[in-house]
């Protein structure tokens, strides 16, 4: 049992997940629960269009096999998808596994988002119905495919009766049910009714194809579910949510994490022409900042509203600290020992009288997910109902978080999963906090008599400085070569929040004092050598922090990769045959770094660019049970301007179910730790954050990104995930390339403007 | 009051003038395939056509609008350029979380309207003002590319 929903208090497990899901949804049960309608929220025209209507026939039932699919008489086929779609492609994925197993056609699929349901939806890797962890594809690969199998099986069967064949001579593909020998053919439509009476065959009667037969797994015969809609601005996102007699409420936040309002003077705010109603919305300590709303019929004037009011802050309690201070902290922490997180063979001993010594004190800033979406959510609350809707990606948790604000049950609070415009996991808040708040408000907004749903909308501001952060950290290694120029002993000292710490995971996810968030890519190292000691300083801040793309991997594997290149370097060796050496018993790792060299033409010279110096780095990472190895190449100019001129990137994330997807995440997930690297952070000053916006939170623009080169390796592997693991390799790929160019580390991070001193 | 021109169709506005056409458009004509991202000028999410050039709508007050035709990402895919544009980037399954494409998009019509042939100094010049925080440049800029091959 897992997480999520043993917070929730609710069961379910393993087993459940994968089988016990595939309950028969009578048509009578399906009826009664959702008047004949499509549940959950359309996504645009491919679940809404009419020439792929999702909503059946108002006449004929649709064939509801199990809480995965349905199958309307007019041909449609509706994957229901528990998992959040931010971009990562998992619409895309979990339809390709069902319909695999279907054999259906790839046009007649349409997705459909599951509302929250942790008994039929839960996410087993999770242990609540929820998003993260680049999990998805894991926990599904088994579960929609025996889904589609078995919608498949009482196809055929159904078939079979009525045209009086053995089922075992029918043969499906690409949606047609055919009987070779009689000539006869049918699509699913036309037995979606009868089907629909075939008995659920039993879990342990459906066979699932062999990998050869595959026609849609791991081919490219399937495009985005999501591109139509994205494309021509159809698509559904929280901020397109519009319901009748609906209010928006923009917010004025407290300055600072722990301020309360000491006074607010409405009188301007309430003269903007168009505002109906000012709401303070108090804060949750260590989880939401204290606000006041400006309601109003639109977003201008709500923010007209919000811009007049005028607000007096008790910062008494509030946190004060500035950037410079905390760092000298987290840098007089990570020089002490600290908790034990990780030990083997005895790394004072190794270190104790090494050939060559190295230590390097590394530096990561505070990060903002600052999804394109700036958060929000859309309440509508009665006296015994609430429906949320949201690009939701912890349904278990924020239900029953929701339910808690407004006084309702959990089964009274409805979610309604809309895209999310970006998360980068800030939309799997640990602590709902921008659910709380959205409830929050619209308690307060009802106990005045507002009787309205109302769409809160966080300006970029609001979204930069609200908290939820990547930790910053402070990382501490010393590390020993003998005369050979190998390994004799690693010691890391970190210093930095636990994400864990202070939220509902914190039982579950700290065990003796270790968030292992925290260390996890440096204290379960693959890299063999004998002597390793990792310690942990965790830092008490009332600061909420959060999982970031990737993790701890986002500064573990920089600090890790860097180190080991500089050993490399050291010992005087190519920094892949120093790796090679220390990953001998990791095929998976080997194999991404040899394809990686390979195909980047590690050891030939780069293309000279006139005016500039060139360098090539590596790096090579496992994240999420998906291994990646990166090869960088940069050209940096007499100025200090530093270009990343191209990544080749190879990928082991086990079985590919999406070659396609599986590509784009890689090249996103390097846009995206790049930007990282060269030039994010969030800074404090006396407690309030410096950054609000692009400008000073500059993002990666088209000019900044890199040619990428990205090769799957061919495996029969579980599937892993792909939404995170490429992001934390090409910021050591890139330090290493600079190095090779400039002879200089870079331990602080972002780069800045290192470079051009 | 300001009248105005969306998409072909006549629309009037008695509110604030000072209001930005991105409000207007979302919150009033219920068009929200353009998006915003931050309000200033910085991310190009809530890029519009105004009389064909290229506008950010987040700082463009609807007085600015006035007598003029705005054409929004519903409408510009209807048109020769914005059809190519919508299958290249379809053809490249260009979009993650797709927040930004409609902006990108029609930055990238706005691009390929005044010049057939873009080279990729043309594209990070058109196309730099258009933040994607998915990253999703490489297929942007080979979209683009694969768009003007099919206009030609
Ligand atoms: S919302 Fe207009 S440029 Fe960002
Ligand atoms: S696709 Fe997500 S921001 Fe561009």
């Amino acid at each position: 049992m897992g997480i999520l929903n043993r917070i929730a208090g609710q069961t379910a497990n393993a087993g459940d997940a994968t089988t016990g899901a595939l309950i028969n949804v009578s048509r009578r049960n399906f009826l009664q629960t959702t008047g004949g309608l499509a549940l959950g929220i359309c996504f645009g025209p491919v679940a809404c269009s009419t020439e792929k209507a999702a909503v059946p026939a108002a006449d004929i039932a649709p064939f509801v096999p199990n809480a995965f699919l349905r199958i309307g008489a007019d041909n449609s086929v509706t994957v229901i998808a528990k998992f959040l779609e931010m971009g990562q492609g998992t619409f895309t994925g979990l339809a390709t596994l069902a319909a695999e197993e279907l054999d259906a056609d790839w046009a007649q699929v349409a997705v459909e988002a599951a509302p929250a349901d942790a008994k039929k939806y839960t996410n087993a890797l999770l242990g609540g119905q929820g998003t993260g962890g680049s999990t998805a594809m894991a926990d599904s690969y088994l579960q929609m495919r025996t889904a589609g199998a078995s919608a498949r099986a009482m196809l055929v069967a159904a078939a079979a009766e009525q045209w009086k064949v053995p089922a075992g001579e029918i043969t499906v593909a690409k949606g047609v049910i055919r009987h070779a020998a009689s000539g006869k053919e049918a699509s699913f439509g036309q037995f979606a009714d009868a089907a629909a009476k075939q008995p659920v065959p039993a879990p342990e009667t459906i066979k699932l194809k062999d990998p050869k037969d595959f026609t849609l797994i791991g081919t490219t015969a399937t495009p985005r579910k999501d591109s139509q809609g994205k494309t021509d601005g159809s698509a559904m996102f929280t901020q397109d949510v519009k319901l009748p007699n609906m209010l928006v409420a923009v917010l004025a936040h407290a300055p600072k994490w722990g301020a309360t309002i000491k006074s607010v003077d409405e009188t301007a705010a309430r003269a903007v022409a168009g505002v109906v109603d000012v709401v303070k919305v108090d804060g949750v300590p260590g989880t939401t900042r204290a606000a006041v709303a400006v309601l109003a019929r639109n977003t201008w004037v709500a923010k007209q509203g919000r811009d007049a009011l005028v607000i007096e802050w008790d910062e008494s309690a509030a946190f004060a600290k500035s950037s410079n201070e905390i760092s000298k902290e987290f840098k007089a922490l990570a020089a002490k020992p600290g908790k034990v997180a990780a030990t083997r063979g005895d790394a004072s001993a190794g270190l104790k009288k090494p050939a060559k010594a190295i230590e390097a004190v590394y530096e990561f800033p505070y990060l903002s997910h600052a999804p394109m979406e700036p958060l929000n959510c859309v309440v509508d609350l009665k006296a015994d109902s609430c429906t949320i809707w949201n690009g939701e990606q912890f349904h278990t948790i924020d239900q029953m978080v929701a339910a808690g604000v407004v006084g309702l049950k959990p089964e009274q609070v409805t979610i309604k999963q809309v895209y999310a415009g970006g998360s980068f996991g800030r939309r799997a808040s640990s602590k709902s906090d921008f659910i709380v708040e959205a409830t929050t408000l619209a308690k307060a907004a009802r106990a005045k008599g507002i009787d309205a749903p109302i769409k809160m909308i966080w300006m970029r501001e609001d979204d930069m400085r609200g908290g939820y952060y990547r930790p910053a950290f402070v990382h501490a290694i010393k590390a020993g070569l003998d005369a050979e120029g190998r390994i004799t002993g690693w010691q890391s000292r970190l210093a930095g929040q636990s994400i864990a710490k202070g939220t509902p995971l914190e039982q579950y996810m700290i065990h003796d004092g270790i968030d292992h968030t925290s260390v996890e890519g440096i204290s379960d190292t693959r890299y063999a050598f004998e002597h390793l000691q990792v310690e942990l300083h965790s830092v008490d801040y009332p600061l909420p922090v959060l999982w970031w793309r990737s993790v701890g991997h986002t500064h573990s594997a920089y600090a890790m990769e860097t180190m080991i290149d500089e050993l490399a370097h050291a010992a005087g060796k190519d920094p892949i045959a120093f790796r090679r050496t220390l990953l001998e018993k990791q095929p998976r790792h080997l194999k991404v770094l040899e394809l990686a060299a390979e195909k980047s033409g590690w050891g030939t010279p780069l293309p000279e660019i006139a005016g500039k110096k060139r360098g090539r780095g590596i790096a090579v990472h496992e994240s999420f049970n998906t291994f990646v190895a990166e090869v960088a190449e940069v050209s940096i100019d007499a100025s200090g301007q530093l270009k990343v001129d191209r990544v080749v990137c190879a990928v082991d994330c086990g079985l590919a179910i999406n070659p396609d997807v599986i590509k784009a995440q890689m090249e996103g997930g390097i846009g995206f730790g790049l930007a990282a690297i060269l030039k994010s952070e969030i800074t404090f000053d006396k407690g309030a954050v410096v950054q609000g916006n692009f400008g000073d939170y500059p993002p990666l623009r088209i000019n900044e990104m890199p040619a990428i080169e990205v090769h799957i390796v061919p495996s029969a592997e579980k599937p892993s995930g792909v939404g995170e693991p490429g992001t934390p390799v090409i910021g050591p790929a890139v330090a290493n390339a600079v190095f090779a160019a400039l002879g200089k580390r870079i331990r602080k991070l972002p780069f800045g403007d290192q470079l051009s001193a | 009051m300001t009248e105005l021109s969306i998409n072909g169709v006549n629309k009037t506005h008695d509110g604030d003038p000072a209001m930005p056409l991105l409000w207007f458009i979302r919150d009033e004509v219920g068009l929200t395939g353009t998006k915003f991202g931050c309000g200033v000028a910085q991310c190009g999410a809530c890029t519009v056509h105004l009389d064909g050039n290229a506008v950010r709508a987040c700082v463009t007050p609807v007085a600015a609008a006035a007598g003029k035709n705005v054409v929004t990402i519903e409408n510009a895919i209807t048109d020769k350029v914005g059809a190519a544009v919508q299958a290249s980037w379809r053809k490249l399954d260009v979009v993650q979380c797709g927040y930004c494409q409609s902006g990108q998009m029609m930055s990238a019509v706005a691009l390929l309207t005044r010049n057939k042939t873009p080279n990729d100094a043309d594209i990070d010049a058109a196309m730099s003002g258009n933040v994607c925080r998915c990253a999703t440049y490489v297929r942007i800029r080979a979209a683009i590319h694969d768009a003007a091959k099919a206009l030609a």
